[in-house]
């Protein structure tokens, strides 16, 4: 039997209403083993405006590079405010295996939903510093000019803290993916 | 079981472009580069867990919520969550939220002059059962106007969030339903060219779901993406 996947339609602007019960912006409570990450960022449209409608989702493996783990779901939401900022804290996660079968560099998946998409828009959150990320599958086919939009940058004199932005549109475009 | 190696992609013209001008809002927000193609990995093939202590006992009831009846068309909204192979999607959450019989959201954004229900929020959700079945009750939702292009009305909808297995079966949509007149006219549902999948966004009405002197009842089946099957695999199968 083959069936058609459903047409994706937009959250719309009154998505608050279903989907903020199951909010999750600190992924990891202290007895999570890893890495304190804590990373916030700001969606920004194509006239350079916060989207202040956004939700933006995360999955990620835990510090072991294992999925779905007890005591770890591994994912997040975060809706923007009228900045357009979100945030998560988290545990740096660790490497999981890439398409090709090697590890790929630690990284986060993201699935980003508005009003004015008619279907999420996917990409990643990798890290700054990391020398995993020259090897990386999936960063290896993003156009060099463009990779640094899926690095988080590490916020001025803060521990561990790390910044990431969306740009929709622009000059510093984000890298989407066809997932 | 077999390994799973990746997702299907879809067929084209039945998954919406993100630059879609009818829909205005897209114009600022969609990419405007070309995108990546992701291969799937155990990141895409994988994703979150949901169970039942993430849900309240009235979670599926949106007629229940309250202290009192909310005002409106009480219905009934079933169906099954398939993948493209047509397998059941066991134990996955399935989110909803959706205007009230007057067709208004209680929402800060929400200015149509229409009434809001204190017995109504709008929100429901629930877990698939082992067969991939879900159900709601439910308000029959209004239709409202939106500032898109001149006499702009939605349609009557209720939002639909799935997350099924894995990253890549993410799945945000709405039900429509059958017969309303303002189909032909609204962008969001007229997002993809294929005349079937659009079709497949109608909800249809339900006898068998539907119970006598209390509801009405209304059929949705969802598709979420399926395996990508090798034609071995399928004939091992069978």
């Amino acid at each position: 039997m083959s069936l058609q996947a459903t047409t994706s339609q937009t959250v719309g602007p009154f998505l608050h209403i279903g989907l903020t019960w199951l909010i999750c912006e600190n992924l990891a409570p202290a007895r999570v083993k890893g890495e304190r990450v804590s990373i916030t960022g700001r969606v920004i449209d194509g006239d350079g405006k916060p989207v202040n409608d956004a939700l933006v989702e995360i999955w990620q493996a835990n510090a072991a590079g294992k999925y779905g783990q007890k005591g770890f779901r591994g994912f997040g939401r975060s809706a923007t405010d009228d900045q357009g900022a979100f945030r998560f804290q988290t545990i740096k996660p660790g490497r999981v295996p890439g398409p090709d079968g090697r590890l790929q560099a630690p990284h986060l998946a993201v699935n980003i939903f508005m009003r004015g998409l008619l279907k999420q828009l996917v990409t990643r959150i990798y890290f700054p510093g990391e020398a995993a990320n020259a090897q990386d599958a999936v960063l290896a086919r993003v156009p060099q000019a463009r990779r640094g939009t899926l690095i988080a940058k590490k916020a001025a004199a803060k521990n561990g803290a790390l910044e990431w932005n969306v740009s929709l549109q622009g000059r510093d475009e984000t890298v989407f993916f066809d997932c | 079981m077999a390994q799973i190696t990746g997702y299907r992609r879809p067929m084209p013209g039945t998954q919406p472009d993100y630059l879609f001008p009818r829909y205005a809002s897209t114009v600022k927000r969609a990419p405007t580069q070309p995108l990546v193609l992701l291969p799937h990995s155990l990141t895409e093939l994988s994703g979150p867990v949901f169970g039942r202590d993430d849900l309240k006992p009235t979670d599926h009831d949106l007629t229940r919520q309250h202290a009192g009846e909310p005002i409106g068309e009480r219905i009934i909204v079933s169906g099954r969550v398939l993948d493209e192979n047509g397998r059941p999607v066991p134990h996955t959450l399935v989110e909803i939220w959706q205007a009230n019989s007057a067709g208004r959201y209680p929402h800060r954004i929400d200015q149509h002059d229409a009434p809001t229900d204190p017995n109504f929020t709008g929100a429901g959700r629930c877990l698939t059962d082992a067969r991939g079945h879900y159900r709601f009750v439910t308000i029959k939702p209004g239709e409202y106007p939106w500032r898109n292009h001149y006499n702009a009305w939605r349609p009557a909808h209720i939002h639909f969030s799935l997350f099924g297995p894995a990253f890549a079966t993410r799945l945000v949509t709405q039900m429509y339903f059958p017969g309303d007149p303002l189909l032909p006219f609204d962008p969001m549902f007229n997002c993809v060219p294929d005349e079937r999948a659009r079709q497949r966004l109608v909800s249809n009405f339900d006898w068998e779901s539907t119970i006598p002197e209390i509801a009405l009842g209304y059929r949705f089946d969802i598709v979420l993406r399926g395996p990508d099957e090798t034609p071995m695999e399928r004939k091992r199968r069978r």
